[in-house]
């Protein structure tokens, strides 16, 4: 169960906190360019924390106790392989949900 | 050719982000479904939804607290994948800096992935709109993923209170991310940054409080900026 004083931090602190970096500079800094190295760096910050966040997950699913389980890896790379392919999210979620089901079953 | 108006405009900012709703639906419904299997009440999973409007960094979040990461490392990461609305909000402020302070507070609320990927499009094939007209232009492509953020939260909210907890969700977040990851993947710097992070959070896993993450992801940030800046010489 999440701690109700957690989750009341984290939803209020994260909506201000976005808020504010929406604001920044619309609202506060105004017309002024980033500099480029820190915009070159910014660009990379979802495509490197999404993967950072997931590697684990993926490696050592909490579900199996932290075993490392083929079928998870297996459905992990068919969502990962789709999605590079055919650009299409919904593709890639239900390839890589039906690739956990049937290796379930076949590996379980 | 009709004149252009502003309500013109604003329906051409609707078509623009319609399209977008194929990702909105999926992530929206996704997210009410998870929150509500973690525990979370209605009023909590589209508190949720309204306060942050940022649905990567939604997920994150809700999957730490379920790891019980202590908030401040759960806050840090989840604004760390929100670190490029700061981007959004500068590249946006030439074409709406000139905005009464009230709609530039309004703006920058509704100023998500895909309002700013539509606009930012829009205004640079455009550049002789007028101000009122790129407003008008903005909350168009607000208007078909915004309020459908919050409405598939709540329809996937209510689905999670039908399934039964337990029917093999834990692996529906991995999947997401994985789902969101591979259209992100656009160049070669983008890929080395993805596989950097990939990586060190897997050699970094031994690190206290999630910390290995974090870490992960800013040598992934600085591999993929070198990269793109190797590859432009």
């Amino acid at each position: 169960m999440i701690d109700r004083t957690d989750l009341w931090l984290v939803i209020l602190g994260l909506g201000f906190g976005s808020y504010t970096l929406r604001f920044l500079f619309l609202g506060l800094v105004g017309n002024r360019p980033l500099p480029e190295w820190l915009t070159r760096h910014l660009r990379y910050t979802a495509v490197a924390m999404m993967p950072a966040l997931v590697a684990p997950l993926v490696a050592w699913p909490a579900a199996t106790g932290g075993q490392t389980d083929p079928a998870r890896l297996l459905a992990a790379a068919a969502t990962l392989g789709v999605g590079l392919i055919s650009r299409n999210v919904i593709l890639s979620i239900l390839s890589g949900a039906v690739t956990l089901v049937a290796g379930s079953y076949w590996f379980g | 050719m009709a004149a252009p108006t502003q309500s013109s405009d604003y329906w051409q900012g609707v078509r623009a982000g319609l399209p977008f709703l194929l990702v909105i639906a999926p992530f929206g419904t996704l997210f009410g479904v998870l929150a509500t299997e973690a525990g979370l009440n209605l009023f909590e999973t589209l508190t949720f939804s309204v306060v942050v409007i940022a649905g990567a960094a939604q997920f994150v979040s809700l999957q730490m607290l379920q790891e019980h990461v202590p908030a401040l490392i759960v806050l840090a990461s989840a604004l760390a994948v929100n670190l490029r609305m700061a981007m959004y909000s500068a590249a946006i402020t030439p074409h709406l800096g000139g905005l009464p302070l009230w709609k530039r507070a309004l703006g920058a609320y509704f100023l998500i992935d895909q309002t700013y990927a539509a606009s930012a499009l829009h205004f640079e094939r455009h550049p002789g709109k007028t101000l009122s007209q790129k407003f008008a232009f903005f909350l168009g492509t607000m208007t078909p993923t915004c309020p459908p953020w919050y409405g598939f939260t709540l329809l996937g909210a209510w689905l999670g209170e039908a399934v039964p907890a337990d029917f093999g969700l834990d692996f529906a977040l991995p999947i997401a991310f994985l789902a969101m990851i591979a259209p992100a993947l656009r160049t070669g710097a983008h890929v080395v940054a993805a596989f950097t992070a990939t990586l060190g959070a897997l050699l970094l896993a031994w690190m206290p409080y999630n910390l290995g993450v974090l870490c992960a992801a800013a040598l992934g940030m600085i591999a993929g900026a070198e990269t793109e800046r190797r590859m432009q010489k």
